[in-house]
């Protein structure tokens, strides 16, 4: 494994195999009568979100804590960032401290990159602009590896997602999420498709490696895995469709549209949810939804993220 | 130590105890757990993987035999409760599974391949601690090959083979190596 998370694309095949791997294992940690490991004492994970966010940050925070990393919480608000500070000099401050690793998220896609380059430590992205969200990414590959290739188990172990069709749904152009995703799910074997309206696409689109579709009905009836993903209003700074109640009813999961997946398909969001415009809350409740689940595998996800960066030998000092 | 053998499968080194002596031994092993725990009743078998957690089955499925009771078995990971973690690059975990009824009041055989330093074995006994309050632990290993770091001693013991620190001892399981050996190597890696 490299050094930093950064992009779903720097994880091999292998890399992503070790990973969920290990999540597997952490994932019984959760029925023990002490859910803790002594692995990363007296390690520092800082987590530095300048971005809003509950799920993520308490996800982060849960899992070093399992480990017994010291953790650092960090949000912009309320800090120094607010006087003006820059990145490099927030990291700096990091550096000083003695952080071994920093979680980031920024609205700036590519923050996590340049932190990369000034702190000693891993950098671990959690979510950069509208460019990746990685272990989102490994978060979903495992619910996923999970439900369709068998529970728990050894036989999981070392499997990748192969001939698993998976359909995005919705606002690709915005979602870190949707990018994270099809680098992860296709190194894994996924068969991937985008389906959106044509303006919520991104243009390199075409360079992806996923196919594309414009009308989602006709896609349901072949996906193992829906992913619908959210309308993030916060980040349109245009008119993409017509209205919510148009998106909604050529791109919203409601219960005619799940009847038509296959008996074992399962359904997935990234949270957090707009019920009604793109799921409907009757989808997102049903036995079918892995939501709820999708958080809890994320703790242990994440877990098995920060016990690979962290847990062995340091990396080697890298010149800057 | 024994005569020079001929080396098994295809791995350099001299066989120190071939699939007849390792039955032998756990054999042997079985039966002084049935007498030292009086019955065997409230004993469960942990393997600490790779190799200890085939050796904590062979050692369960003798039991059955010679007693007709169903000892519980499982695996111990204690990979996350190692001390030297930071001296490799952080490893893949192996399987810990735990018998449903838990370990609390029960006696804990912990069964590993090869006893060198004591690590491994302080390891798991940090790593049971998490699971509950065992009413004893012990400890079955197939060879004890010496050179101790930790006050830490076997109660079963297959074969005391004395080696240098420089050689390597490998245990060969059918399970896992499609064939029952163990081999002694002259320094060197693996």
């Amino acid at each position: 494994m490299k050094r930093h998370l950064i992009s779903a694309a720097d994880l091999s095949r292998a890399d992503a195999l070790l990973i969920l791997d290990t999540a597997e294992e952490l994932a019984s940690l959760a029925d023990r009568p002490i859910k803790k490991l002594p692995t990363l004492r007296g390690r520092t994970v800082v987590n530095l979100f300048f971005e809003d966010s509950t799920r993520t940050r308490i996800s982060f925070e849960a899992a070093a804590k399992r480990l017994s990393a010291d953790v650092i919480n960090f949000s912009a608000k309320g800090s120094s960032v607010a006087k003006g500070e820059s990145l490099k000099d927030t990291a700096l401050t990091l550096e000083a401290m003695g952080a071994d690793a920093v979680v980031i998220r920024h609205s700036a896609s590519g923050a996590p990159h340049r932190l990369a380059g000034w702190v000693r430590g891993s950098v671990v992205n959690a979510g950069d602009g509208t460019h990746e969200h990685p272990t989102q990414a490994l978060l979903d590959a495992f619910t996923i590896r999970r439900r369709l290739k068998g529970p728990g188990g050894t036989a999981t172990r070392g499997e990748g997602l192969d001939g698993i069709r998976v359909t995005i749904v919705g606002d690709v152009l915005h979602s870190r999420v949707a990018r994270s995703n099809v680098l992860l799910l296709s190194t894994l074997g996924a068969e991937v498709t985008l389906a959106a309206p044509p303006t919520l696409l991104p243009l390199a689109v075409g360079s992806w490696p996923c196919a594309v579709s414009f009308d989602l009905d006709s896609e349901l009836p072949k996906s193992d895995v829906v992913m619908m993903l959210r309308v993030q209003r916060e980040r349109m700074t245009a008119a993409y469709f017509p209205s919510i109640r148009e998106y909604s009813r050529r791109y919203g999961l409601d219960v005619a549209r799940m009847a038509r997946l296959p008996e074992h398909a399962i359904v997935m969001h990234p949270g957090p949810m707009n019920r009604g415009v793109e799921i409907a809350a009757e989808v997102a409740d049903s036995a079918r939804s892995t939501i709820v689940e999708q958080v809890a595998n994320g703790v242990t996800t994440r877990m098995a993220v920060l016990y690979l960066l962290l847990g062995g030998t340091e990396f080697p000092e890298v010149t800057q | 130590m024994c005569a020079a053998r001929n080396p098994v499968a295809g791995r350099d080194g001299l066989a120190v105890l071939d699939a007849e002596e390792i039955r032998r031994a756990l054999t042997r092993i079985a039966h002084e757990i049935l007498e030292r725990t009086h019955g065997g009743g409230e004993i469960i078998l942990l393997g600490i993987p790779t190799r200890g957690v085939p050796l904590a089955r062979r050692l369960a499925a003798r039991i059955g035999e010679f007693e007709g009771l169903e000892v519980p078995c499982g695996s111990l990971d204690v990979t996350m409760h190692r001390d030297d973690l930071r001296l490799r690059p952080a490893r893949a975990l192996g399987r810990t599974e735990l018998p449903a009824a838990g370990i609390d009041g029960k006696t804990v055989v912990l069964v590993d391949d090869v006893l060198y330093s004591g690590r491994t074995v302080r390891a798991a006994l940090d790593a049971l601690t998490d699971f509950g309050r065992p009413l004893a632990v012990q400890l079955a290993v197939l060879v004890d090959r010496g050179h101790r770091e930790l006050p830490i001693r076997a109660d079963y013991v297959g074969k005391n083979l004395p080696t240098s620190q420089r050689e390597v001892v490998h245990v060969l399981l059918a399970e896992v190596d499609d064939t029952d050996a163990v081999l002694i190597e002259d320094g060197g890696q693996p």
